[in-house]
């Protein structure tokens, strides 16, 4: 077979990207020296017109049956290649790609090194090429319907978009109602204008509109599938209220007698009953009760809920519900929450009740928060004459108790509690300690000047050392960097502008969708610039910080974005397939199961075969794999794990790699 | 009191009469008196069953093919052959339903080298006698040793003397030997050695290697209906063997397959004409997988994932192989 090719190989200048570390005139003629190779030629951009009809005029001219092109990364333009390529009737998987910019000359310095390395690579990809076989990629159908994982407002906002589309949206939320962090905000940067009052319209939407179903106190409990065919099982948690009787009046939460759990909506800064309902728009506007608290799940006695229910809602003996659906597209917009401050003990967090986190502060703030909106001390309800916010805790951290990054959120909110603070309370003085203050977005850097000119905020760069108790006041020790010097202030409280980190959900359902998340357990995108709302994994797309830190405005403008990218799915009638699929030979398999334990998508399964064998018998029966061609996405890992070397992946198969190795190591 | 292989046979018997098994697997007379051969027995022909010091080997991988002959085969099973036996049906390369298995107690086996080492010369038989000590008859008159200064390395460092898989079993009731020692001293000691130190060793012992595929043939966790090795196809066949050095990564490659899989039953150095102690790649690999993945013993069930084909999230990361280990 490999005689018969006849190859054409296609350098890329990429402009002076490649061109300018890499000699590829020389690599041109190199590959021409190639066995099987009939044609090279270098062009400045190869994936513009001009290049892609010298790839098609060469398929015609030469009669190529396969091309190598040395460009960028497959990941950037194998698409456009193949596309080329098929244009002039050649097999698009007769295409391969030797790249040549991320893995040569983006990452080396010396002009004969890696032009050198750049000939290897062209090889690589020749040797291949060599024993690549035309593949077609097979249909399969799109099921018209999208689940959103997380109910926030990025949730809330994908889902509302791809309803008015026209298609079917499920919204799974692990809490017992929708609203997410957003809920809980006071008030918004930079226009101050209430969280709930934007917000609580959307829910209401989102529950109204007949395209949309709410799972609330739901979780993910397996995703299988593909890109417009997944099987999703979701975990319908036991309210031990039924939705459909309930009226949402409230009496079931006066009467319950259970009244010492903290309450997780206000942070923990007061409690509430074992039936709640999470906070006054709460949607539903159902309870729940927590059986941890509650005393009937706990001693089989009181009831009380029970009796004085008159719609009769209350359902002790409810179970869990597993819901099975099939979804084309999935949207994961999990959102995030406060680190942990136990790791940064400097700031008393923990002994000292008047040292509250950012978001605490915005429940005290909030007018149906624990405090009604008075600002009072947590610890004795005092009114406070000094605040002191710390910005960047655990956020821009490389000792490594907190995060590395920037949370992006907190250098807006406390300018905004601290002008709010200022505002509402004009006796009260503020310090705000800052690494930097970053505030770039539409009226946002405006919006802190307010905070430093209008209303005399006290910004000090520099951070804080210690925070200690001494009487009923907190001794704040920091550095003011710009008089270089070390001040002491002596606050009522201390407000910690804690890092934001992905809900730690994620890593679950990541591994559930095969989706990749970085080492702070974001998700990543497809592409950093060009494919910022798309997972790496087709059909999953992302919404909101489960990517990156987020504000709302961008929040809500990548959970569009993300419902665009779903409704364009969810549009097509049929997607082309993966060809790459994995196949079994099944005269080699053992019937191990070993590759079937490993693969991430339920692709394969056994069957027992009668086999001819030598001997008196003539037949025997051997369990072999079977691959399912539709559910397999190519990913290779049954073929690393089968020992016997039955599996193999078409266009990826262990002897092309070997050979790839080979040309390597040549 | 009865001896084992009494109590064996009796059992057998009666599973042979009551038709229960119609075939019995263990071991018979080989070319010399210390190497008993697997072979398998129909009813009446018992009395060439043996067991006793050197039936080190492992019978538990013939039962592959013995399971796809038709009717039920007794299987007399050491404790660690238990644990072969039971990785056999998780991987559905041995039918249970086909097997009855015999729980045979095993208080270490012989290695005739080592009694050589000894220097006892021209050894002609050998007796067991009481208190596990060995009597052996030379051409310059009878000597005596101890069973626990001879044993075979596998059981030096014998896993269990419990049986994980079993029908019934057959013992003496008298109190086993001492317990082991840590398998694990000589891996962590080439762990100590620098990477060169370390090629070194092991240059030196797999050049010996001969590639007569014996500790393929004998390796349980090596079931394979063909072998890479033997498959033109898989590209691996004869990969890098510029020397004789090289064209032993055959062992390492073997290594890896058999990783997670391999119950150590140590058959691999016990087999091995060149007498290269193989089951140091092995317990390289369980060491590093009891490290990574919490302790894991191959074989100790029929259910469990094995670690290297299961996933959870607190896995260790990749990179903890560039943290550690070779890049010292």
């Amino acid at each position: 077979m490999s005689s018969l090719h006849k190859i054409g190989v296609f350098v890329c200048w990429c402009g002076s990207n490649i061109a300018a570390t890499v000699d590829v005139a020389a690599v041109a003629e190199a590959m021409r020296a190639e066995p099987n190779v009939v044609y090279a030629t270098d062009y400045q951009y190869m994936c513009s017109e001009g290049g892609q009809s010298r790839i098609r005029e060469a398929i015609k001219e030469y009669g190529l049956t396969g091309v190598v092109i040395c460009s960028c990364s497959p990941r950037m333009h194998e698409a456009t290649f193949r596309k080329a390529a098929q244009s002039a009737g050649l097999n698009p998987y007769m295409v391969e790609i030797a790249n040549i910019r991320e893995h040569c000359s983006w990452i080396h310095k010396d002009r004969m090194d890696a032009t050198a390395k750049a000939i290897v690579l062209a090889r690589t990809a020749l040797a291949k090429l060599n024993l690549n076989q035309p593949l077609t990629a097979g249909e399969s159908n799109v099921v018209k319907r999208a689940l959103v994982i997380g109910g926030g407002i990025a949730g809330i906002q994908s889902a509302l978009d791809i309803a008015e589309a026209g298609y079917e949206v499920d919204i799974v939320e692990k809490t017992p109602t929708i609203g997410g962090r957003m809920a809980q905000l006071d008030k918004t940067f930079p226009t101050l204008d209430c969280a709930a009052c934007i917000l609580t319209p959307k829910m209401v939407d989102a529950a109204q509109n007949e395209k949309i179903t709410l799972y609330t106190y739901s979780e993910m409990e397996s995703v299988s599938g593909f890109v417009g065919n997944f099987t999703a099982k979701i975990r319908k948690k036991a309210r031990h209220v039924n939705e459909d009787l309930c009226t949402g009046c409230g009496l079931c939460q006066e009467k319950c007698p259970s009244r010492k759990a903290k309450n997780e909506f206000n942070m923990g800064l007061n409690t509430r009953t074992a039936i709640y309902i999470p906070f006054a728009q709460a949607i539903p506007n159902v309870p729940v009760i927590d059986t941890e608290q509650c005393i009937h799940f706990k001693t089989g006695k009181c009831g009380l809920c029970q009796m004085n229910c008159s719609a009769k809602a209350i359902d002790f003996e409810q179970q869990d519900e597993i819901i099975e659906r099939q979804y084309g597209a999935i949207v994961v917009a999990t959102g995030f929450r406060p680190i942990s401050l136990e790791r940064f003990d400097e700031f008393g967090y923990s002994q000292n009740p008047d040292v509250v986190t950012s978001l605490e502060f915005e429940r005290i703030m909030n007018a149906a928060g624990p405090t009604k909106g008075q600002l009072v001390r947590p610890s004795d309800g005092k009114h406070p004459h000094c605040i002191v916010f710390v910005q960047c805790v655990g956020s821009r951290d490389t000792s490594g108790c907190g995060k590395p990054y920037c949370s992006k959120i907190c250098c807006m909110y406390t300018a905004k509690h601290a002008m709010l603070v200022r505002e509402k309370y004009p006796d009260v003085e503020v310090h705000v300690f800052y690494i930097d203050v970053r505030t770039p977005g539409k009226n946002f850097d405006e919006f802190y000047r307010r905070a430093v000119e209008q209303y005399d905020v006290d910004y000090i760069k520099g951070m804080v050392g210690k925070v200690s108790s001494h009487g009923d006041k907190l001794q704040v020790q920091g550095s003011d960097l710009i008089a270089d010097k070390q001040i002491i202030i002596d606050a009522d409280m201390v407000v910690l502008a804690a890092a934001i980190e992905p809900d730690p959900e994620v890593r679950k359902i990541a591994t559930m969708l095969t989706a990749s998340i970085d080492t702070n357990n974001f998700l990543t995108e497809a592409h950093p610039k060009l494919r910022p709302v798309e997972s790496p994994t087709a059909g999953v797309f992302l919404s909101g910080v489960c990517q990156g830190p987020k504000d709302i405005p961008e929040t809500v403008a990548q959970a569009s974005a993300a419902a665009a990218k779903v409704i364009g799915l969810l549009a097509k009638d049929k997607l082309k397939r993966n060809p790459c699929v994995a196949h079994s030979d099944e005269m080699l398999c053992n019937g191990c199961s070993a590759c079937e334990k490993v693969c991430p998508y339920g692709a394969i399964s056994y069957m027992d075969k009668e086999f001819r064998v030598p001997g008196p018998k003539r037949t025997e029966i051997r369990r072999i794999a079977v691959v399912n061609e539709a559910v397999c996405q190519g990913c290779g890992a049954c073929t690393v794990t089968c020992p016997s070397g039955a599996m193999d992946l078409k266009g990826f198969s262990t002897k092309q790699i070997m050979a790839e190795v080979d040309a390597i190591c040549r | 009191m009865q001896r084992v292989i009494e109590i064996i046979k009796e059992k057998a018997g009666k599973l042979l009469a009551d038709g229960t098994v119609d075939r019995v697997i263990g071991w018979k007379d080989g070319e010399f008196f210390y190497d008993p051969t697997p072979a398998v027995f129909s009813a009446g022909e018992l009395e060439n069953l043996r067991y006793d010091s050197f039936c080190g080997a492992n019978v538990s991988k013939y039962l592959i093919a013995e399971t796809k002959k038709e009717g039920k085969i007794l299987a007399l099973l050491k404790p660690c052959d238990t644990y072969s036996f039971n990785e056999l049906v998780k991987e559905h390369r041995v039918d249970r339903d086909k097997v009855y298995v015999l729980g045979i107690e095993c208080r270490g086996k012989a290695d005739i080298n080592k009694i050589r080492d000894l220097g006892i010369k021209g050894i002609e038989s050998i007796e067991e006698l009481p208190g596990d000590e060995l009597l052996v008859h030379t051409i310059y008159g009878d000597k005596t040793c101890k069973l626990n200064d001879v044993l075979l390395e596998k059981c030096l460092c014998c896993k269990s003397k419990t049986h994980v898989a079993s029908d019934d079993l057959a013992l003496t009731g008298e109190p086993m030997p001492e317990a082991p020692k840590d398998r694990f001293a000589m891996v962590a000691k080439l762990e100590m050695m620098t990477p060169d130190e370390r090629f070194e060793f092991w240059r030196g012992e797999l050049s010996r290697c001969i590639r007569c595929n014996a500790c393929r043939n004998v390796c349980p966790a090596c079931s394979c209906l063909k072998c890479v090795f033997d498959n033109d196809a898989s590209g691996v066949a004869s990969k890098a063997n510029a020397d004789t050095f090289e064209e032993n990564m055959f062992h390492i490659i073997r290594a890896f397959h058999v990783a997670g899989r391999c119950t150590d039953c140590g058959e691999c150095s016990r087999v091995c004409p060149q007498h290269i102690p193989l089951h140091l790649l092995n317990r390289k690999f369980i060491k590093d997988i009891n490290e990574f993945y919490g302790e894991y013993q191959a074989g100790a069930d029929t259910t469990s994932r094995g670690p290297l084909t299961d996933y959870t999230p607190d896995d260790v990361e990749p990179s903890i192989v560039m943290k550690r280990g070779g890049d010292q």
